[in-house]
């Protein structure tokens, strides 16, 4: 195996810090689209560099070179470090990918469980009401998408606030909102390192929807004022019938979220234009570089196994493991 | 609530059931439009509430000459649904899939978000402050935040 099968797994930390930054400055809805994509390409190149290893040990197996039909002193002659490195790397795989499977049965789960508090209750269109005196309120994923929403919450708004609460929950529904928070998930559960992206990602998922919603009822102060009287109605009357949590672990979003929509839009600010072109560079070489990293190791243990299997290959790799 | 009326019919039965839920009386059709900003028709409204009684979403009683709308909330579903509360309430750590409008406030998110409201409140014209009448509701249910009315 050569180098390039290691740069996969490393490239998460330089990338999800470059990507943090440069969702900052873009737009939210490009943000968010931004991250989730980062996170699940990286994913899957340091996945495929887990397998490409594990493979490369077990080709090192007697038994599994003699299936392959491989010269196994031709491929001893080769580090053989390989052999521990395989070993571990299989076991980092299966790990990755059991906890990638508890979590989308966890996420199926909750989702489950949500839809059926919702259908015990009453709604109307696209909005169901649960008859709860705390605040609280959720898009709900499915066919169709449903706003949840606690009688609590409604009696702490205003019409003109619900409206912005219904727009804000409709633009989740309709983006698709979740499957982005499911793909950084699993992304986060294949590699430790991107589980940087999450909150970013769950930050701009809301903002996206925020500048939506300010955009439909054509008035951002309103759509401000919506969300921070809503989290300050959750907070002094916390709802029982919460499923699952959403809650961000670090300090709360909301105030950040307001303040950016009493700022000028996004798109107006354009002088930052120039440090994002940096950061993006550097977020489109991690990635590139895993790519292609990736191919490259493959296209190494591929050569060698030719090698092994007696056949020339048009490679001139030195045969390095 | 900008052109409200040109929705698809399902966010208009939305919007009605939200201001019904909303108000602490049962209101009749020219309430129920008054308290969306009057933006839509008085026999849009009286249609949408006529849909929502024959589904069983709403419960009516009579007021006057007209009917008074009010949610219909079964006992036993709400009942139903606090039993499962329990179980609902476990893992508040994790990351969910539900999109939530608002997340967990810290003590400092919280006083830096009431002098960010303070600020949109100052700036506030007339104009809009007429607009949002009902914003009595959400200052009487501040502390009490009563049950539900359930239709007997």
């Amino acid at each position: 195996m050569t180098w390039a099968v290691w740069a996969p797994l490393l490239a998460p930390l330089l990338a999800v810090p470059a990507a943090r930054r440069l969702a900052e400055i873009l737009a939210p809805r490009t943000a968010a689209l931004l991250l989730a994509a980062t996170a699940a390409l990286l994913a899957l190149l340091s996945t495929g560099s887990l397998a490409l290893l594990t493979a490369a040990g077990l080709l090192r197996l007697p038994v599994i070179a003699e299936i392959g039909h491989l010269s196994a002193t031709l491929m001893r002659r080769g580090n053989p470090i390989y052999l521990p490195i395989g070993a571990l790397a299989a076991l980092l795989l299966a790990a990755a990918v059991c906890a990638a499977c508890r979590a989308a049965g966890r996420h199926r789960a909750d989702l489950l469980r949500a839809a059926s508090t919702a259908d015990r209750h009453g709604g109307a269109g696209d909005l169901t009401v649960l008859p709860d005196s705390g605040a609280d309120a959720y898009a709900l994923p499915g066919r169709p998408g449903r706003v949840v929403v606690t009688a609590g919450m409604l009696r702490r708004l205003d019409a003109r606030e619900r409206e912005v609460l219904l727009a804000h929950e409709r633009a989740h529904l309709r983006g698709r909102h979740h499957l982005l928070i499911i793909c950084a998930d699993l992304a986060a559960c294949l590699h430790p390192a991107l589980r940087g992206l999450r909150a970013p990602l769950s930050f701009h998922l809301e903002r996206w929807a925020d500048e939506s919603a300010a955009a439909q009822v054509g008035d951002r102060r309103l759509a401000a004022r919506a969300v921070g009287r809503a989290a300050l109605a959750a907070s002094a009357a916390p709802a029982t019938l919460r499923p699952a949590a959403a809650l961000a672990a670090s300090a709360g979003p909301v105030p950040r979220r307001v303040a950016a929509l009493l700022e000028t839009p996004p798109r107006a600010r354009l002088t930052v234009l120039r440090p994002a072109a940096a950061i993006a560079a550097v977020l489109a070489a991690c990635v590139l570089a895993s790519g292609v990293s990736a191919l490259e190791a493959a296209d190494d243990l591929h050569a060698n196994i030719e090698l092994a299997q007696g056949e020339p290959h048009h490679h001139v790799h030195p045969f390095t493991g | 609530m900008t052109d409200i009326a040109r929705r698809p019919a399902g966010e208009l039965e939305a919007a009605v059931l939200a201001a019904l839920w909303a108000a602490h009386a049962p209101l009749t059709p020219p309430q129920v439009q008054q308290s969306l900003g009057g933006t839509l028709a008085r026999t849009t409204v009286a249609t949408i509430l006529a849909r929502l009684h024959d589904k069983g979403t709403v419960v009516r009683s009579r007021s006057g000459r007209a009917y008074a709308y009010t949610p219909a909330v079964e006992d036993e579903a709400a009942l139903a649904a606090r039993r499962m509360h329990s179980e609902l309430e476990k893992g508040d750590d994790r990351n969910g899939v539900l999109a939530r409008f608002v997340s967990r406030l810290s003590p400092d998110d919280e006083r830096v978000l009431r002098l960010l409201l303070a600020q949109t409140d100052a700036s506030r014209t007339p104009a809009s402050t007429a607009s949002t009448a009902s914003t009595r509701n959400t200052a009487s249910t501040r502390k009490g935040s009563p049950e539900p009315r359930r239709p007997r």
